[in-house]
């Protein structure tokens, strides 16, 4: 059964706020795939993010979605916290509302992409993956097991610490498009000023309401929700 | 039907317009003399009954927001309701005197208890004195629940000249990391609200409607039509939705037509009437029955 969709005019796009089921989840090494069905939500840009509703918690929890397989939308999900704990603990048939997709997406218009991830930065890879035509890319994780996660990327190089993905790349960089934690983002900067980076931070509601999710970037702080999640430099 | 409103700082119009429309009046994030950033993040960190946040009055100053902001604001055809802020009396009369002149301004909200800046030195009464020489808007004095008589500030304002009250503000509170033990919130202490502030903040309308005749627009972790009964059973005369808007959008329709469908149990009202809610336009009516 699928609840009524609702359609909101959001940072100035339509997004959509449904009630989906639970299809199924799997274990993708220490992080979980979580797939919903699709309802009648857009799958939106890759690195555009959805908000989750996280059962008997006060704030939705935002993720970027990871496929768009026909009729499901799946998102990789890392449990580090109480939300992202009941994330993956959902089961077949249970259901939740998702609002989406929100945000800033990559621009696909890239002539020569390389798709660089660290840890769970690798959520919204294989979609963007499959947008591009299955460009070069780059995984790096902290163990092997978190590396489980690079069959999502077919054919992707993956380094796990003490490497680093940075020590792998080329020294022709093309079009970078790069999602992972703070300090992979800032080296990345540093080598590809006008590379495409997806941030994260703490989010209360996704669509430009709470100010919560500033992150600064270039010395500014941004509302990454309506600014982000994909930042690039001017150059 | 009561009024919902949003409590300031829990939405921006111009970003979600199909959320403000949804709203008998729109209550804008606080608005202070000069612009100003706002705290460095993290800004919020949820807990297991409600959420903190830290946010720093962030906004672009009185200037951008006459000349920018509140044009676009009046052509969401929703009421307007300012949240005025400030560090200083001379702070709150400089800007209440500016929106005096626009006509869009419905009513003038006063925060006199942010909860993640300094507090200006005067009391509450004097700086609603101090709004009150500089408009003739009508003035809703937002209190905090961090004292130990609201109801006599809620007298003391009244006194002042304010014509309602915002009942109430966040409560400050503190969050930790698990691994960490150090504070989540790059400022430490933040502002608590959702669900675990809804006791409190009934307490504070119950209080205050005992003692003063002024129309109370009530919040505290609104998120159903049995809270909003509630909030009315205690004093109030409307209710503003904060924390119930991040999770969900569709809050102040779904409520609205819970409510309306509801075998509503007996509640006595107050008797008070909400100023400047007038401008509702049938289109938006329409879109909030949906």
């Amino acid at each position: 059964m699928t609840d009524a969709c609702n359609s909101l005019l959001l940072a100035g796009r339509e997004a959509r706020r449904q009630r989906l089921q639970v299809t199924g989840t799997e274990l993708v090494g220490p992080y979980t795939l979580l797939r919903l069905e699709r309802g009648e939500l857009e799958p939106g840009v890759p690195g555009q993010f959805f908000m989750l509703e996280a059962p008997g918690r006060v704030l939705p929890r935002p993720m970027s979605l990871c496929q768009a397989p026909p009729g499901e939308l799946t998102f990789l999900i890392d449990a580090v916290g109480p939300g992202t704990r009941t994330l993956c603990a959902l089961q077949r048939d249970d259901a939740i509302n998702v609002l989406g997709p929100l945000g800033n997406g990559f621009d696909l218009n890239v002539h020569r992409p390389l798709l660089v991830a660290g840890g769970i930065g690798i959520a919204p890879m294989p979609y963007l993956a499959a947008a591009l035509g299955d460009p070069p890319a780059v995984l790096g994780f902290r163990s092997e097991l978190h590396a489980e996660a690079g069959r999502l990327l077919p054919g992707a190089e993956i380094v796990v610490e003490p490497r680093l993905v940075t020590q792998l790349l080329p020294e022709d960089l093309g079009d970078v498009l790069a999602c992972g934690p703070e300090p992979m983002l800032e080296a990345i900067r540093a080598l590809a000023p006008r590379g495409q980076l997806a941030w994260e931070a703490p989010m209360a509601c996704g669509y430009g309401a709470c100010y919560g999710c500033v992150v600064e970037i270039g010395g500014r702080l941004r509302r990454l929700c309506v600014d982000g999640p994909v930042v690039r430099e001017a150059a | 039907m009561p009024p919902i409103l949003n409590a300031s700082g829990c939405l921006d119009a111009l970003t979600a317009p199909s959320v403000a429309r949804q709203l008998d009046a729109f209550v804008t994030k606080t608005v202070t003399p000069a612009a100003r950033e706002g705290n460095p993040p993290p800004r919020i960190a949820e807990t297991e009954a409600g959420m903190l946040n830290s946010i720093g009055l962030q906004n672009p100053g009185i200037d951008a927001f006459i000349g920018e902001h509140l044009p676009q604001l009046t052509g969401l055809d929703v009421p307007v309701w300012v949240s005025v802020g400030g560090f200083s009396a001379p702070d709150y009369a400089e800007i209440c005197e500016r929106l005096d002149d626009e006509a869009s301004v419905e009513v003038i909200e006063l925060n006199l208890s942010c909860p993640n800046v300094e507090e200006a030195p005067e009391t509450a009464a004097q700086l609603v004195a101090a709004a009150r020489a500089a408009t003739t808007k009508p003035l809703y004095a937002k209190l905090s629940p961090a004292t130990w008589d609201v109801a006599e500030r809620a007298r003391a304002v009244a006194a002042a000249g304010a014509d309602g009250l915002s009942l109430v503000n966040t409560i400050r509170g503190l969050a930790l990391d698990a691994s960490t033990r150090r504070p989540k919130l790059a400022r430490d202490a933040g502002g608590y609200s959702g669900p675990a502030l809804r006791p409190i903040a009934l307490a504070c309308v119950h209080a205050c409607a005992q003692v003063v005749v002024l129309p109370i627009v009530g919040m505290g972790g609104v998120t159903s039509p049995d809270d909003v009964l509630d909030f009315l059973a205690a004093g109030a005369s409307a209710v503003a939705l904060g924390t119930i808007l991040f999770s969900d959008p569709l809050a102040p329709s779904r409520i609205r037509a819970e409510l309306d469908s509801a075998r509503t149990p007996a509640v006595v009202l107050s008797g008070q009437v909400i100023h400047g809610l007038a401008r509702k336009s049938a289109s938006q009516q329409v879109l909030s029955a949906e």
